[in-house]
């Protein structure tokens, strides 16, 4: 995979991704697992309160984004360095819909995801043209500009500017014996399960092989008959979609949306995130979600920089020693596990 | 019409501070083809050392001097320890070691200096001769500064050795091997030389807009803008790209979206060549064969 001829830019993943080529990870999971995880998820929204409920749902968000991102990188080969941006669309689209057009909670999830679609998507079409590197340094540039755009004055009826929007916990529907921080969590959950299963199939299909292909030899796809154009810039539609779901719900649990939210942190998190838990992976979303999600927090106990600083050594130690993140490394257990016993 | 002299001469002032990012970008790029996300980072932290080597006692020059030795020597460890042993990883490794050490570097100055915003003095005396009304004796020194940077840059490349080395290097590894150039060293010194030129830019911007660890995310984007439209494996192209930027940036952010938006300016910039005109002014047209 990996040709000496350094000036050919054409974005192959190579070894990371080509090492876990067989997309179904979730399969490899047998149904009584999936059943299993399920009840514990459900069941942690009766044994878990408040503020830890609360952790649980953004864990739920972070791994819907996660999983668009890693559709868009892992699966794709297409490297973003700016996903928080589109992170803070969703969470901006929810925010908006909820405070100005008064639409219920529920139906702004779907909302952000299409309209996120719809930007990923022209976003992807110039973005066909910038391959691997120049890709990333456009989204890195998208990610560093998202805060000053929300920050627009022409924007600033809609946006609530710096002050950004401060939204209402929504209640459970029908009378439900719930709590709202239980209600909601489980509405993350059922978000996250359709948003997987989605992923899971989409991955499965044809276009999830022509993905692959693309990620593996664009130009051999190409001759193969797969439509790179539509598949690149459809895949970084999908993948601002799920992104952008991830921050609605997130914007939902917070309750609050502010432009000094989705800083170029985020978008590092995000990346930090796929490569934690695997790239081209569909479970690693849950690792890396829960790396980000809990890891910062407890670093800022240490002291305000540490956050960061555990970012990159794990960034950096992850490619050197692990480069398949946590998926990775279990599938490598099991093969020696699988190995030993044979 | 003062108005517009005015804010062009200081587009040419935080363009030279850019040309110089983006000669440092460049630089790297030329050596391993790598684009060095972490470069605005690498020049925030050269910046803190000069300040502390400041507040250590050391006058201005001797501690410019010593940051610039710093800085190269530091760039050239990160080359040996972090990236070489990456060269044959996938693209997508490389861009997350980069942020990886973007990262780093951003907390380490955190950490060590921490995050208040401090000033940084100028080695141009505010009522120097070459200072005036339009422009001050600082943004005179930036763009001189810049200059002489490139013009020594270009004639290290073309009347040394090593220059002619490091060229070979960059452009053909195996060849060059052949003939005996230490492809290694000569990448470590591309990458120290980057480190360098980083550390004064890091340095000219610092009186402009203070010190602190989040100084060189905006100009490190304006970086990429300028290397891009200059194309990004011509360090002449890279300086003239620099400047056209941060005149573009004044004028469109003064005159057309307002100062709040002028990152996106950058952003635009940045989608807008790559579409139109991928190889910049100057950038060779990469033809690859399949």
């Amino acid at each position: 995979m990996n040709q000496p001829n350094k000036t050919n830019h054409s974005p192959l993943p190579g070894g990371i991704a080509a090492r876990q080529a067989n997309g179904n990870t979730a399969a490899g999971l047998s149904w009584r697992w999936i059943l299993l995880l399920l009840a514990l998820a459900v069941g942690l929204a009766f044994v878990a309160k408040g503020y830890h409920l609360f952790q649980a749902t953004m864990v739920l968000a972070y791994a819907i984004a996660l999983l668009g991102l890693n559709i868009l990188t892992g699966y794709n080969g297409q490297i973003s360095l700016g996903h928080g941006a589109f992170f803070a669309l969703g969470a901006y689209v929810a925010a908006i819909l909820m405070e100005h057009a008064g639409a219920p909670y529920w139906a702004t999830v779907p909302a952000a995801g299409v309209f996120c679609l719809v930007v990923g998507y022209l976003f992807g079409l110039p973005a066909l043209k910038l391959e691997g590197l120049y890709l990333a340094l456009a989204t890195f540039a998208l990610g560093v500009a998202m805060p000053q755009l929300l920050k627009y004055k022409h924007l600033e009826a809609w946006t609530g500017g710096v002050r950004g929007i401060v939204l209402m916990k929504p209640d459970a529907p029908f009378g439900l014996p719930l709590t709202q921080d239980q209600w909601l969590y489980l509405f993350a959950l059922l978000v996250m399960l359709v948003m997987f299963v989605i992923a899971h199939n989409l991955l499965q299909s044809g276009s999830g092989r022509a993905m692959r292909a693309i990620r593996d030899h664009a130009m051999a796809a190409e001759a193969m008959g797969v439509d790179n154009r539509h598949y690149k810039s459809m895949s970084f539609g999908v993948s601002a979609a799920y992104t952008g779901v991830g921050g609605a719900l997130s914007a939902i649990a917070v309750q609050f949306v502010s432009p000094d939210s989705f800083t170029l942190f985020l978008s590092i998190s995000l990346l930090v995130g796929i490569v934690v838990g695997g790239v081209g992976t569909l479970w690693g979303a849950f690792f890396g979600a829960l790396f980000i999600m809990f890891v910062p927090n407890l670093a800022e106990k240490v002291s305000k920089a540490a956050p960061w600083a555990v970012y990159g050594v794990v960034l950096i130690a992850i490619m050197f020693v692990m480069p398949g993140g946590v998926m990775g490394l279990l599938r490598k257990l099991k093969e020696r596990r699988s190995h030993r016993a044979g | 019409m003062d108005e517009f002299l005015h804010q062009l001469v200081a587009g040419l002032a935080t363009g030279g501070i850019y040309a110089s990012v983006a000669l440092a970008l460049v630089m790297i790029y030329q050596a391993t083809h790598h684009i060095n996300f972490a470069q605005g980072e690498m020049a925030m932290f050269s910046t803190f050392l000069a300040w502390a080597l400041m507040q250590a006692g050391l006058p201005y020059w001797g501690a410019f001097a010593l940051t610039v030795v710093i800085s190269f020597v530091l760039a050239a460890v990160i080359e040996f320890v972090v990236i070489r042993p990456m060269h044959k990883a996938p693209e997508l490794s490389v861009v997350v070691v980069f942020i990886g050490l973007l990262v780093i570097f951003h907390s380490l100055a955190g950490w060590l200096f921490g995050y208040t915003i401090k000033q940084f003095p100028s080695p141009f005396p505010s009522n120097a001769w070459y200072g005036s009304e339009l422009m001050s004796a600082h943004q005179v020194g930036a763009i001189l500064v810049a200059l002489v940077m490139v013009a020594l840059l270009f004639s290290f490349f073309s009347f040394t050795p090593i220059g002619l080395a490091l060229r070979a290097a960059a452009q053909n590894a195996p060849s060059s091997r052949l003939v005996g150039i230490n492809v290694g060293r000569m990448l470590m010194l591309g990458w120290g030389l980057a480190g360098a030129i980083g550390s004064v830019a890091g340095m000219m911007v610092a009186p402009v807009v203070f010190l602190d660890p989040n100084m060189m995310t905006g100009v490190l984007i304006y970086a990429f803008a300028g290397a891009l439209i200059g194309g990004i494996d011509n360090p002449v192209g890279a300086v003239l790209g620099g400047f056209i930027v941060g005149v573009l940036e004044n004028l469109i952010g003064t005159y057309v979206v307002g100062t709040e938006l002028k990152l996106s300016v950058a952003l635009v910039l940045i989608v807008g060549v790559l579409i139109v005109r991928p190889s910049g002014l100057l950038g060779r047209k990469i033809v690859t064969r399949v």
